[in-house]
């Protein structure tokens, strides 16, 4: 085992695992039924949970980038990359029935088609990506690259210009959904 | 403690909670709440154990480089944490073929395992070309406000619901 991280930073991250594992169980995302239900635009579990997570984590992220206890790392991307790469994903999300993260929840809530077949093609799938690299890198993934821009760089404004909007946006569509009863 | 118990939660509640949660983890560890860089990490772990040091040369493994960090026991960590949740609920079971699947497919275990098979690959190649999955885009970079975050969750969206209507309307 090659490990790359300080103790510490191990520590850490376990602890955090285990509170997102919680959280996750909790919410009832670590179940086919409930990611399914979402994709079926049955059950709005899954939308409810990340819009309220984005929502939180994104006012509080700033606000200490802000007072500059934080540097926040937004990843490059491309069309071909992101638009490609997503949509590609997607179509084993509702495979699937789990993510890279509620599968690891999926597998500790006992469920064994996470543990005997989605873990395994997810390693496998990542695997052959690793083979595949080479043959899509310059090429496809590099297709109307955008570097790691963010939402106020690409409309030339202040952050908060997007935060407080976005932020609005997403407290209207969760209302939304307690309105209609979703 | 009895909150503890419970086997599901406000789904608000949850969503703030991983939003708070996201603020310790970049404050403490300056990282993002991510997942799907481990199984590439996994893989190449794996084929290290058939091919050796020979899997370093693989341009990918040079970008992302075969271990355990961070995020790999971040990972792990969930596991434990959803086995905590689910046992303390009385939530937890074996299962191999979840409920909405049996009503629509049957209760045979091996279609069920097929289809997560093919969709564990094309998840894992998918997160590979996007650079991230659910967690590391959908959610860490979305709330950064990251334009390579919003386009992929878009997208995750995007093709899951395509394949779930082909799925359970078109199939079934």
């Amino acid at each position: 085992m090659n490990i790359q991280a300080t103790k510490k930073q191990l520590f850490w991250g376990l602890v955090f695992g285990i509170i997102f594992g919680f959280l996750l169980q909790k919410g009832g995302v670590t179940k086919y039924d409930v990611i399914i239900g979402q994709l079926l635009l049955t059950d709005f579990t899954v939308l409810k949970i990340m819009l309220s997570a984005v929502l939180t984590g994104m006012l509080g992220l700033h606000v200490m980038q802000r007072f500059g206890l934080i540097k926040l790392k937004p990843k490059a991307g491309s069309w071909g990359k992101n638009a490609i790469g997503g949509l590609i994903f997607g179509l084993g999300f509702a495979l699937l029935g789990y993510c890279p993260g509620t599968i690891a929840g999926a597998m500790g809530n006992g469920y064994l088609d996470a543990i005997f077949a989605g873990l395994i093609g997810i390693i496998a799938g990542s695997g052959l990506f690793a083979v595949a690299y080479p043959l899509l890198k310059n090429r496809i993934l590099t297709k109307g690259n955008y570097g790691n821009l963010t939402l106020p760089r690409l409309f030339k404004i202040n952050e908060w210009l997007v935060i407080l909007p976005v932020a609005l946006i997403i407290f209207l569509i969760l209302f939304m959904f307690e309105r209609t009863g979703l | 403690m009895s909150w503890l118990m419970e086997v599901q939660w406000s789904p608000y509640a949850v969503g703030i909670g991983i939003g708070i949660l996201s603020w310790f983890t970049w404050l403490i560890s300056s990282k993002p709440i991510g997942c799907s860089t481990s199984f590439a990490k996994t893989a190449g772990l794996i084929e290290k154990l058939f091919r050796g040091n020979k899997v370093d040369d693989r341009p990918y493994y040079q970008e992302v480089k075969p271990g355990v960090d961070w995020q790999w026991v971040f990972v792990a960590g969930i596991i434990g944490g959803a086995a905590a949740s689910s046992l303390l609920s009385g939530d937890f079971s074996w299962q191999w073929v979840p409920s909405v699947w049996e009503q629509n497919f049957g209760d045979n275990v091996l279609p069920r395992l097929a289809t997560a098979l093919a969709g564990g690959l094309l998840l894992g190649f998918g997160s590979r070309w996007a650079g991230g999955c659910t967690s590391g885009h959908g959610i860490s970079g979305t709330m950064q406000l990251a334009v390579s975050g919003w386009i992929s969750a878009i997208c995750f969206f995007i093709g899951g619901i395509i394949m779930a209507q082909l799925l359970f309307t078109v199939i079934a």
